[in-house]
C-alpha cells in the first residue's frame, strides 16, 4: 500500500492546523460563512439536511485494517457509530458537530488519511477498479497510475480552479468495474499489439442532468505518456470549459459542444508541448509507487477446506457462490463483503463491523481491504482454505448476506435522508425493495441485476446506468420515482432508457415487482439475465409489464 | 395582493451542532418546529429573515419555509421540511431520537 512520504504528511500536518484556526475563527464570528463554507469544502465539511457531513477520501478505494480500524475509532467517538461508503469509494460520516471536525481530521492523519479535494471544482479522489491488484482478468494493477495521478493533482496550482469538479477512474482490467466511461476521464489498460500495456482514453463521460457515455479519445496510449496526456486533457478542458454556466460547465458538456474529434486535436496539439517537459521524472516516481503495490507474499496450500465446506454447508456454498470472484493466484478468491443486508442501508457499516473487516484483513487478506463504488467493502487476497473461516465470522458480524450483484445488492445515495441537495429520499426505496426481494426469496432465481437510485438529478446513484434505474423527484410536493431501463456502467456502457411516468412513494416496490415478474416470464431460460432480455427485446414488453393500466387501455 | 402569501417560519441550521433549528416569536432559535413563530405576511416574513441573517455566528443558512397553522403550533407542508423536522428515515437518527412530539 502506499505510504506517505515526509512531504505529504507535512503538508497534511499544515492543512489541519490551518483547519482548525479556521474553525475557530468561524466559532468566534470572525469568519463569515460566506468566506468559511469555501474552506469547509475543501477539507470535506458539508452541511446537509441535518447536521455536518464529513466526506474522507479513501483514494482508489484502498484501505487497510489500521485505517478501517480508524474509521471505527471516529465513527464511535465523533460519530453515532456508523460510517457510510459512497459510490466515489469514499466514506461519510453523518453527524459530526463543527467543533470536533478538526480533531476528527487529525485522527485521521494519524492513519495517513484526509477528506482534501472531495469537493470543490478539482480533480477528485481516483477511482479505481476495486478488484485492483487482485482479479484473474487483469493487466496490470492501476492504482500506482490512481495514486500517480492523486499525487500529481493534489494541489496542482493551474487545476485548483476548474470550471467544475473533475473526476477520473482507471482500470486495469479489459472488464470494466470502474465505470469508466461515465467519468470526465476514464482509462481502461489494453495491451497494444506487441503486448505491452497502455490505456485506452475515454473522455467526457458523466452522469448527472445531462448524461453521456465518454468517447474515445485515444485506443491506445502507451502508459509512459499517461501524465502529459492526461495533463494535456485538463488543460485544454480548463481553456474551454464553460465558466458561464453551471449546467454546462463540465467536460461532457465542452466534448459534446465541441466534438470528439475537435478536443482529440487539441489534446494531441497541447500533449506535443508537454510530451518534452515531462523529463521522465513521473516515470521515476511510478517505479517508486508501483514498489509500494507490490503483490503480497502469496502462500500456497491444500484448498480442500474450501471444497468440503461447499459441499457441507448450503449457505456457505450459497455465499461463496455470489460473493466470490476469480482472483489471479488460482488458490485465492476474492471475497466481497455485501454491506446491503436486506432491509439495512445500503453502504452501511457500524463501527463494530468495521472493527471485524480490519481483523480479517489482518488475519486472512494480507491486510489488504477495498472499498468498491457499488458499496461494498472487499478482501481482495484470500487464501481459499480460509474461506470457511471468513465466512463464520462475517455471518457472527451480519456480515454474510449473499447478494452481491443480485437484486437486493442495490446502490443508493443518501437522498432526502442526508442530503441537502436531494428531491426524494433514496435509501428507504432500496430497504424495502430488498426487504421484498428477500421475503420472496426469488433474487438467485433472478439472477444478475443492478438496480440504482439517485435521490437527484446529480445521479451520485448512478441511475442511468443501472440495469434498472430509480431517480427521485420532487413533482408538486410530492416524492416521485422515475425509472429507467437498460443502463450499464461496464465496459460495454449505456444510458438507461426512461419508462415513462413515474411512480408514487408507496407505487415504487410494486412497480419494480411488476417488472421483475415481466422479465422471468419474458427471458429465454434461467441464464438469460435482464439486461440481456432487455436487449433482445428491447424496452416495449418491460414497459408493459410497468404499466399495465396503459397497454389496456391502448388495446382497448 | 393579488396572491395569498402562504405562511411561513425562519429556519436554518445551528453553527456549532449542525441541527435544523426555527425562530421563535420571541427572538430564541427552537430546536422544534412547533414552536416557531408562525409568519402570516411578507414584509413580516423578510424582516425576521434579516434578522436571522445577522446571526452570523449562531446559525447558517436561514431561509423561509412554508408552514402552516397545526394543532400544536405550524407544522411544515413540503416534505423536505417534514424530514428536516424529524431526522432520517432509515435511523431513529437527528430530532426524532430526543423528541416525542415531533409527529410526521
Ligand atoms: S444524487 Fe442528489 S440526493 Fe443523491 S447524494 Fe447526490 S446530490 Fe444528494
Amino acid at each position: 500500500m502506499y505510504r506517505y512520504d515526509d512531504f505529504d504528511a507535512a503538508f497534511i500536518r499544515a492543512r489541519n492546523a490551518q483547519f482548525r484556526a479556521q474553525v475557530e475563527r468561524r466559532i468566534d464570528g470572525s469568519l463569515t460563512e460566506d468566506e468559511f463554507k469555501p474552506l469547509r469544502l475543501m477539507n470535506g465539511l458539508y452541511l446537509q439536511l441535518h447536521a455536518y457531513m464529513l466526506r474522507v477520501a479513501i483514494p482508489y478505494g484502498t484501505l487497510n485494517g489500521a485505517r478501517m480500524r480508524q474509521l471505527a475509532y471516529i465513527a464511535e467517538r465523533w460519530d453515532k457509530g456508523y460510517g457510510h461508503f459512497t459510490t466515489r469509494q469514499n466514506i461519510q460520516f453523518n453527524w459530526p458537530k463543527l467543533r470536533d471536525v478538526p480533531d476528527m481530521l487529525d485522527a485521521l492523519a494519524e492513519v495517513e488519511m484526509h477528506a482534501i479535494q472531495t469537493s470543490g471544482n478539482t480533480i477528485r479522489n481516483v477511482t479505481a477498479d476495486h478488484f485492483a491488484g487482485a482479479a484473474a482478468d487483469e493487466i496490470e494493477d492501476p492504482r500506482p497510475v490512481a495514486e500517480l495521478l492523486r499525487q500529481w493533482s493534489t494541489d496542482h496550482p493551474e487545476f485548483q480552479f476548474l470550471p467544475r469538479k473533475f473526476k477520473i477512474a482507471v482500470t486495469g482490467s479489459p472488464n470494466d468495474r470502474a465505470v469508466t466511461k461515465a467519468h470526465d476521464i476514464g482509462l481502461r489498460m489494453v495491451r497494444d499489439a506487441a503486448g505491452a500495456p497502455g490505456f485506452e482514453v475515454i473522455v467526457g463521460g458523466g452522469l448527472g442532468r445531462t448524461p453521456m457515455i465518454g468517447k474515445v479519445i485515444r485506443d491506445f496510449l502507451p502508459k509512459a505518456d499517461l501524465l502529459p496526456y492526461v495533463e494535456a486533457i485538463v488543460s485544454v478542458y480548463n481553456l474551454l470549459g464553460r465558466r458561464d454556466n453551471k449546467y454546462k460547465a463540465r467536460i461532457k458538456i465542452t466534448v459534446h459542444e465541441h466534438g470528439a474529434e475537435k478536443i482529440r486535436a487539441l489534446v494531441e496539439e497541447r500533449f506535443a508541448q508537454l510530451r518534452p517537459q515531462f523529463s521522465g521524472v513521473d516515470q521515476a516516481r511510478l517505479a517508486g509507487i508501483e514498489a509500494h503495490f507490490a503483490p503480497p507474499d502469496f502462500v500456497s496450500g491444500p484448498t480442500d477446506a474450501y471444497a468440503t465446506e461447499r459441499d457441507t454447508n448450503p449457505a456457505f456454498r450459497s455465499w461463496s457462490d455470489t460473493n466470490l470472484a476469480p482472483h489471479r493466484n488460482p488458490d485465492y478468491a476474492i471475497a466481497t463483503i455485501s454491506l446491503k443486508a436486506h432491509g439495512g442501508t445500503p453502504g452501511d457499516a457500524t463501527a463494530e463491523q468495521m472493527r471485524v473487516m480490519a481483523d480479517l484483513a489482518e488475519r486472512y487478506a494480507h491486510d489488504e481491504l477495498r472499498i468498491s463504488h457499488e458499496q461494498n467493502v472487499v478482501l481482495p487476497h484470500v487464501h481459499k482454505s480460509d474461506l470457511p473461516a471468513v465466512y463464520a465470522a462475517l455471518a457472527k458480524a451480519g456480515l454474510a448476506t449473499a447478494n452481491i450483484g443480485l437484486i437486493s445488492d442495490i446502490i443508493a445515495c443518501p437522498g432526502m435522508d442526508y442530503c441537502a441537495l436531494a428531491t426524494a429520499r433514496s435509501i428507504p426505496v432500496a430497504q424495502e425493495i430488498a426487504t421484498r426481494f428477500g421475503e420472496l426469496r426469488t433474487e438467485h432465481d433472478i439472477g444478475p441485476l443492478k438496480i440504482k437510485i439517485s435521490g437527484c438529478i446529480n445521479a451520485c446513484g448512478h441511475h442511468h446506468v443501472g440495469h434498472i434505474g430509480i431517480l427521485g423527484l420532487d413533482r408538486a410536493g410530492v416524492e416521485n420515482y422515475q425509472i429507467t431501463l437498460g443502463g450499464d456502467g461496464t465496459e460495454t456502457a449505456a444510458i438507461g432508457e426512461r419508462a415513462g411516468p413515474g411512480f408514487a412513494y408507496d407505487e415504487i416496490t410494486p412497480a419494480i415487482e411488476r417488472l421483475i415478474t415481466g422479465y422471468l416470464d419474458l427471458r429465454s431460460g434461467p441464464e438469460e439475465t435482464f439486461i440481456e432480455t432487455y436487449r433482445r427485446l428491447g424496452a416495449a414488453p418491460f414497459k408493459a409489464a410497468l404499466y399495465p393500466e396503459s397497454t389496456r387501455r391502448n388495446a382497448a | 395582493m393579488s396572491r395569498q402569501f402562504t405562511p411561513k417560519v425562519v429556519t436554518a441550521n445551528a453553527l456549532i451542532e449542525g441541527d435544523v433549528i426555527y425562530l421563535t416569536a420571541d427572538d430564541r432559535w427552537t430546536r422544534h418546529h412547533h414552536e416557531a413563530e408562525l409568519i402570516e405576511d411578507h414584509a413580516h416574513a423578510q424582516l425576521r429573515l434579516l434578522f436571522a441573517e445577522r446571526q452570523k455566528s449562531t446559525v447558517v443558512g436561514a431561509y423561509l419555509a412554508d408552514a402552516r397553522r397545526g394543532r400544536d403550533g405550524p407544522e411544515p407542508v413540503h416534505f423536505r421540511e417534514t424530514f428536516r423536522a424529524v431526522g432520517p428515515s432509515n435511523y431513529p437518527h437527528g430530532k426524532q431520537a430526543g423528541l416525542i412530539d415531533v409527529q410526521i
